[in-house]
């Protein structure tokens, strides 16, 4: 597969791509993430003049526009450090989807280097800076969604492992883990019916699984399914990985 | 609404039918992940291994091909090449027009499905009959396989148990063993009168020109065995270099297909029957049938070309247990054929751009594979020749006004703040058909626009303070 692979990271300090979703819907979950970097020493550098991945339009088959928003990314991140992400799917935009569309472009050294320094929050946490279990507590049954575009990446794993090492925090699989939430950016729009049907199926996966608050790394699938759930009339409580990371420090204090 | 036609035979799809093709397909995924991780450390090694054999046969099919050619001629067989569907079934009919043949028995063959062979003989006088369980009822039904390796997941017992009755083939009776026992009493008188027998290949090795033939019914030796003359259909990339290749992919062909450890009858087929052997048919011919691969293999996606009709990707896609196989209007559905049918197609591509769109991306397709095409991305690479080649696609939105607005940061603060008048808005009258899709079955969360952003102004004026409120979304 074409993917990027990661550069070893070294200092402490990161730069947060907030992901579209965070900036215009769930703010809280950038916060958590901000809070969840600086708990480990990190240095947080926001640059202010970001948007999106481009993933929607990669999605779509509109690679040009979609270049064009990588393109603002390369200029953007600038800066040589690492860019965390609370995100599988648009750090996986970076690392690997922009390969694919760039790869007949004469800046594709740019993006691959762009992709080099992207990091999934989990797996930066894990697999970028060696943290290998999280402090505090989070008394809850967890349920943790594995979203589709961390497949062949670290991000479920590394999940898997913090939420495990939480004091409090009792991990219950999820029937059918391989399947996906029926989400799928525009997928969710274009192909309304099936992907209502996919929705479905994993809801029941999850009230079988009983747990307090189903967890996932992507807005995208929390959305879709926190979205679903409220309309059949019987909502779950989701929470994003970040929030479930800061509010164990919090159960700490 | 506007949605993608794939969607709209999903919504209209039965009940009856939806049910038989979730659980066949969803059974069929669960035993064959069963029996690789029971029995291999790392089965993913071994996908990966296969993979690159694959791709090394598709990358020298220039080479092979005649490679193969000489030995098969080398061993006695007959070798047609077929650049058409029309080609292919000329040859064939050539073939069974020399032998005075009128009758023809025929082992499970995907290709033949493609070049629809049956109809071509049929209007030539010249019947030919499918002896495979599945291709056999899909014959008997006047209906369509809609999986590659279970032609007829979408019918439950009973509605065979039906047809067998309104076709005279005993009263109704829905037992496994009795549907099975009929068929075959049917099918035994058939082979006996039966002029020759056409098969598939499962794999062509090109050092030995061993034609191998996979089959769970024996239905295949029957076709040889009771009839003179054997034609077999191939597709030009089901090359494999070497004979002891053959034990990986038929290891992967069955546990991935069938989740078998081996399929139960694998015939080695090297050639019409020999001076001094008993049996077999004296005459032996290879058609081999291009039919647009090498559209494909000059494309973007070549990797597909890997593909030995496992059927897994199938058996996991979320997208085709919903639809069925019928949604994707071709010979092979699911994810390799929302790859594979519209380059077949070559030039009239747009007929099927619509294929590719058929996915939410997840990558279970490609996490099975037993040779490890990377389906996602051969998926994108035709969104992209769809978008290029200007098809229009329902239910998309456009992405250029947006694309414009991501990457100017000023605008993209305006639109940030503009969004929350969406929540002071009826819904009903905005005019973003995205919106009423999403809003078909989800709450959408209320637009919360830029706070992230003054949140962390606040923290970076005044440490310590701007703490984030409790987490939990919605
Ligand atoms: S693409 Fe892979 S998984 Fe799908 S049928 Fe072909 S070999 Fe099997």
């Amino acid at each position: 597969m074409l993917t990027s692979h990661r550069t070893p990271v070294t200092g402490r300090r990161v730069q947060l791509m907030a992901t579209c979703l965070c900036d215009a819907f769930h703010d809280d979950v950038a916060a958590a993430a901000v809070e969840v970097l600086e708990h480990l020493g990190c240095e947080v550098a926001f640059p202010e003049g970001q948007t999106c991945c481009g993933q929607p339009a990669f999605n779509a088959g509109d690679w040009p526009a979609s270049r064009r928003v990588v393109r603002h990314a390369v200029r953007t991140f600038a800066s040589p450090d690492p860019i965390v992400v609370p995100s599988g799917s648009c750090a996986a935009m970076l690392f690997h989807g922009a390969l694919l569309e760039f790869e007949k472009e004469a800046d594709l050294g740019e993006v691959d280097a762009l992709g080099r320094r992207t990091w999934e929050l989990g797996d930066f946490i894990v697999n970028g800076l060696g943290v290998r279990s999280w402090p505090g507590r989070f008394d809850a049954v967890v349920a943790l969604h594995r979203s589709c575009h961390t497949r062949g990446t670290g991000s479920s794993d590394a999940a898997a492992l913090l939420l495990g090492s939480i004091a409090g925090v009792r991990l219950v699989e999820l029937g059918e883990g391989e399947q996906c939430c029926g989400f799928g950016g525009t997928f969710s729009v274009a192909f309304p019916h099936i992907s209502a049907a996919m929705g479905r199926l994993k809801l029941d996966h999850v009230r079988a699984a009983r747990p307090d608050v189903l967890v996932s790394g992507d807005m995208g699938c929390l959305m879709h399914l926190g979205g679903m759930a409220a309309r059949q009339g019987a909502p779950v409580r989701s929470m994003h990985f970040a929030q479930v990371l800061r509010e164990a420090l919090r159960g700490a204090a | 609404m506007r949605t993608q036609r794939i969607d709209q035979a999903a919504a209209r799809l039965g009940a009856e039918t939806r049910a038989a093709v979730y659980d066949g397909a969803k059974i069929g995924h669960e035993k064959r992940t069963k029996l690789l991780f029971d029995h291999y450390a790392d089965p993913n090694r071994l996908r990966e291994l296969a993979g690159e054999i694959k791709q090394h046969v598709v990358e020298n099919l220039d080479t092979y091909l005649p490679a193969v050619e000489a030995r098969l001629v080398a061993n006695g067989v007959k070798v047609h090449w077929a650049s058409t569907a029309e080609a292919a079934c000329e040859a064939v009919h050539a073939i069974l027009r020399a032998r005075g043949a009128t009758k023809l028995v025929k082992a499970k063959t995907m290709v033949s499905e493609e070049i629809e062979l049956e109809g071509y003989l049929r209007e030539r006088g010249i019947e030919s009959l499918e002896t495979d369980l599945g291709e056999f009822i899909v014959q008997l039904d006047h209906d369509r396989p809609s999986h590659i390796i279970k032609p007829i997941i979408h019918k439950n017992r009973r509605q065979i148990a039906e047809l067998f009755e309104r076709n005279g083939l005993g009263a109704y009776n829905d037992e496994p063993q009795v549907i099975t026992q009929r068929a075959r009493q049917f099918l035994r008188h058939k082979y006996l009168g039966a002029d020759a027998g056409l098969t598939g290949a499962n794999f062509m090795v090109a050092e030995s020109g061993r034609l191998v033939v996979v089959t769970n019914e024996g239905n295949s030796r029957f076709c040889l065995a009771a009839t003179r003359c054997h034609i077999a259909l191939v597709g030009i990339e089901k090359i494999l270099p070497r004979d002891r290749d053959l034990a990986l992919f038929l290891n992967l062909l069955a546990r991935s297909g069938t989740a078998q450890q081996l399929s139960v009858y694998n015939e080695f087929i090297l050639g019409p029957r020999a001076p001094g052997q008993p049996d077999g048919p004296e005459e032996m011919h290879v058609v081999f049938v291009d039919n647009g691969r090498t559209n494909v293999l000059a494309s973007s996606c070549r990797e597909i070309l890997r593909c030995i009709r496992c059927g897994a990707c199938l058996n996991v896609c979320p997208v085709y247990r919903q639809a069925g196989g019928h949604a994707y209007r071709s010979v092979y559905p699911g994810p390799v054929g929302a790859v594979l049918s519209p380059l077949l197609l070559g030039r009239r591509f747009p007929e099927k751009a619509d294929l590719p769109k058929a996915s939410s991306l997840c990558g279970a397709c490609n996490e099975v594979c037993p040779v490890n095409i990377p389906i996602p991305d051969l998926l994108l690479r035709l969104r992209d020749r769809a978008h290029t080649e200007r098809v229009p696609s329902p239910g998309t939105p456009p992405m250029g006004a947006w694309s414009i607005l991501a990457s100017q940061p000023a605008a993209w603060k305006v639109a940030l703040f503009g969004g929350r008048f969406l929540d002071h808005f009826p819904r009903s009258l905005v005019p973003v058909p995205a919106l009423r899709a999403w809003e078909s079955s989800r709450d959408l969360p209320k637009w919360r626009g830029g706070e992230f952003r003054r949140w962390l102004k606040l923290r970076r004026k005044r440490p310590g303070a701007g703490q984030s409120s409790p987490g939990i979304t919605p």
